[in-house]
């Protein structure tokens, strides 16, 4: 077998190889339309789900609603446009981010609010502890007891072996 | 009758209960030897009874007793032996069997673990822990009796759950729960210190490896359920701000914070009435999230039993627990005195700011979970409250928590100098700051929250890594500084996965027939054919997918879709090829062809999706990491030092 015969064969099987190994098509045609989508259908409620986001659920209903987004999206509709329409149509309840209204005023600046009242608490006790610490230095008279007590004591206490 | 003996098993372990809760506090209170040394026998039987009882439901659901109304409604003879048994637990009333069993055994433990504890310490924990008991097993009695019979007894039972049939839930359900009530022990420490009117150094000694490892069963139990989830439920996520999932964070996070408090508590006497407080709350929130779980306020993935008058029973003893504990803390409390002094600048301090970020990120979590509740219940309409609102809140007030650190523990009690701190944490900044211009574009693509994790994840390891190496210069630390900074090396690990996985996992969705190929980077996922198998209750089409790593092959993968005979809903399993620095999933869809006659043709075309995921096992080994911390600081053996020992383990802390 020469060099050109084989060239032949490696060819033929690498054609039959790539013709039988083809590239899985993408469920959907578009694969940038559907990178939106999913981006979409991660912030949506399957509705009829336990709460599950339209793009992990497999349901029958979440399948039609995704592809009714992906018309939308063909459709040069902007993700804000097709969001509105979805809320529109199922109720703030289909979004898994609440609408800044309100009635969730104080949803969203609650953990902010609770943040800065904390920091001030805190920044308010360290103050008067720190004021505290001040007002508890010994006095001279103190210190000259406390160094006699220190004094008192039993050499063998301090010497205490530690376990 | 073995059903039976397990429900006079369990009255006689409220009985148990009633006295192990009232006799040893009335001997405490008038100083009878002989009642407060019957909290201990009182705790030990209580466990004995309540392990009868969860022996007899086995029994009932190894055997296939249909008698037993639970066991008809959980189990099936099709069942495989394993999950028969794990099925106890499958459901509302085991569950709470499980709960209170493990609720006695945290009690036996605390009753054979606590020789050198005062033997009026001990009285008080055991009494608190058996009053708690007499609220929950009055709960499993009244409303949620697991031996209730059914006559006549089913033929046949219905299935467990299939989503349940997993070996995640032989373990992941016991470590949480073993979690959530082993914080009964911390709170039953905190209130017998109040009672006694004792909040000092020894009572936060004491509760400190109880709630170091409560603390570690819920990490594990967190961790071991998001896993179930990453791998069960076919999506791929490993977190979804689900409400029950926020649940179990509630306490994990108040727990964190407790941990943290408890140490300056311990060393330096500060921060007592914080303490306690915490260890309320921590106590109070895992029943809260009880309630979450059991009332079926939320629908959910684990809403899988739902009754509104076992919530208002437990809404009831949620106000008893927190109400009563916080009238003794408004009583007792202002007696207590404030404790060491710090200055502005120290690790006290440090760790105050510790505990202020994680209670407002619990605050956080709680007001995004029960919000569309409380819209709900005032009826002003329907919300969800999810991911996009979490991640916007909750990630913004933990970035200066993993900022702080790496300054805590190199902080000296009660005055640190910012300026010696920054000078050993140099190294650590460069490291950082590389690690965010670099790392990401090593990935592929720079996005600023994306370096923001990865500097943090740095900052934090090369924080670990540097103190570690100076403290070693002066000896070798004690097991709980090495738990220490295992633990905080955990969460850096944590967050590169969540950082890596978040920005850089892609998905493809492909239709695939056998023979066809879908790349992602360098692997290329190939299905050779699916084939049907069944199992013993389930009929399953079982891909064969071939995973190749730049055209060699690597290894093969069989993603299951599987049709319980009990159940509508398909269940998928995932197959995943699990490594260090990627994971790669595969998740078999519907068939996409069809033969003449109608049916799903096999060797057509299938929906298929696949994954690449980077680092994402890091999340749950940063897990394991910190409950390995957590293990090494409990075992630290300056706790099981006798109340002699008090002095020199202050020296200790000077060291350390």
């Amino acid at each position: 077998m020469n060099l050109r015969h084989f060239f032949a064969i490696a060819a033929a099987c690498v054609a039959i190889g790539t013709a039988h190994a083809k590239e899985a098509a993408p469920l959907a045609d578009d694969p940038v339309a559907e990178k939106r989508l999913l981006e979409i259908s991660a912030e949506l409620r399957c509705l009829v789900c336990q709460n599950e986001s339209l793009a992990g659920s497999r349901a029958d209903l979440a399948n039609d609603l995704r592809r009714e987004i992906r018309d939308m999206i063909h459709a040069g509709k902007s993700d804000a446009e097709i969001m509105e329409f979805l809320v529109a149509r199922y109720g703030d309840f289909v979004s898994y981010r609440p609408p800044v209204k309100p009635i969730t005023w104080l949803l969203w600046g609650g953990p902010f609010l609770l943040l800065f009242i904390s920091i001030g608490l805190l920044i308010n006790f360290l103050r008067k502890r720190t004021h505290t610490v001040t007002s508890t230095e010994l006095s001279a008279q103190e210190q000259q007891r406390a160094q006699q007590l220190i004094d008192e004591l039993p050499s063998s206490k301090k010497s205490d072996p530690t376990p | 009758m073995i059903a039976e003996l397990g429900h006079f098993a369990l009255i006689l372990a409220f009985l148990v209960a009633l006295t192990q809760g009232t006799l040893p506090l009335i001997g405490v209170h008038r100083k009878h030897a002989q009642w407060i040394a019957m909290a201990r026998p009182a705790a030990q039987a209580q466990f004995l009874l309540l392990a009868i009882a969860f022996g007899c439901l086995a029994n009932a659901f190894i055997n296939n007793d249909f008698s037993v109304s639970y066991v008809a409604n959980h189990s099936n003879t099709h069942l495989p032996t394993m999950y028969r048994f794990a099925a106890v637990w499958g459901g509302h009333e085991g569950s709470l069997l499980l709960w209170i069993l493990m609720a006695a055994g945290w009690g036996m433990a605390v009753a054979s673990f606590s020789r050198q504890l005062p033997d009026e310490m001990v009285a008080r924990v055991l009494a608190v822990l058996g009053l708690v008991a007499i609220g929950l097993i009055a709960f499993v009695l009244l409303t949620s009796n697991p031996f209730e019979r059914m006559i006549p007894a089913a033929e046949e039972g219905r299935d467990l759950n299939p989503l349940l049939q997993d070996p995640g839930l032989v373990f992941h359900p016991p470590m949480l729960y073993m979690g959530y009530v082993g914080f009964s022990v911390a709170f039953a420490f905190a209130i017998a210190a109040l009672l006694a009117g004792r909040l000092d150094a020894a009572w936060a000694r004491w509760s400190r490896p109880w709630t170091t490892a409560a603390w570690i069963f819920m990490t594990l139990g967190i961790a071991l359920g998001s896993w179930w989830a990453y791998y069960e439920l076919g999506w791929g996520g490993w977190w979804f701000w689900d409400p029950v999932e926020n649940a179990s964070f509630l306490p994990w996070l108040v727990g964190t914070a407790l941990i943290h408090s408890l140490a300056v508590t311990e060393k330096r006497g500060a921060f007592k009435n914080w303490t306690v407080l915490l260890a309320i709350a921590a106590f109070s929130l895992s029943l809260l999230g009880t309630f979450l779980v059991r009332s079926g306020v939320l629908t959910s993935v684990h809403a899988f039993a739902a009754d509104p008058s076992r919530g208002v029973f437990i809404l009831i003893l949620l106000a008893i627990v927190v109400g009563s504990s916080l009238a003794l803390f408004a009583w007792r409390a202002p007696s207590v005195a404030a404790g060491g002094s710090f200055a502005m600048i120290s690790r006290e301090t440090f760790l105050l700011m510790n505990n202020v970020i994680l209670v407002v990120a619990t605050g956080s979590v709680l007001l995004g979970t029960l919000y569309p509740l409380i819209i709900d219940a005032l009826g002003a309409g329907k919300l969800s409250v999810g991911p996009p609102y979490f991640n916007a809140v909750f990630v913004p007030v933990m970035i200066p928590l993993l900022f702080l650190m790496a300054l805590g523990p190199i902080a000296r009690w009660k005055e640190a100098n910012l300026r010696e701190m920054a000078a050993r944490l140099r190294v650590a900044a460069i490291l950082a700051v590389l690690a965010g211009i670099a790392l990401p574009l090593l990935m592929g693509s720079w996005h600023f929250m994306t370096a923001l994790g990865c500097l943090l994840a740095v900052w934090i390891a090369a924080a670990v890594v540097f103190q570690t190496r100076d403290r070693l210069r002066t000896g070798n630390p004690p097991p709980s500084y090495w738990g220490m900074q295992l633990a905080h090396m955990g969460i850096a690990i944590f967050v590169i996965g969540v950082t890596m996985v978040g920005t850089y996992e892609e998905e493809k969705d492909v239709r695939m027939a056998p023979g066809d190929t879908v790349a992602i980077g360098n692997y290329t996922f190939r299905l050779i054919g699916v084939s049907e198998k069944s199992g013993p209750n389930y009929l399953a089409s079982v891909g064969e997918v071939e995973l190749l790593y730049k055209g060699k092959h690597e290894k093969l993968l069989h993603p299951e879709k599987r049709q319980y005979l009990s159940s509508t809903m398909p269940m998928t399993e995932a197959a995943i090829d699990t490594g260090l620095t990627r994971d790669l999933y595969v998740s078999l869809g519907e068939p996409l062809d069809k033969t003449a006659d109608g049916k799903p043709d096999f060797t057509g075309a299938w929906a298929v999706r696949v994954y690449y995921k980077p680092f994402v096992d890091w999340i749950w080994g940063g897990c394991l990491l910190m409950a390995l911390g957590g293990l090494l600081a409990v075992i630290d053996r300056r706790y099981r030092i006798g109340r002699v020992a008090k002095a020199p383990s202050s020296a200790m802390k000077v060291a350390a």
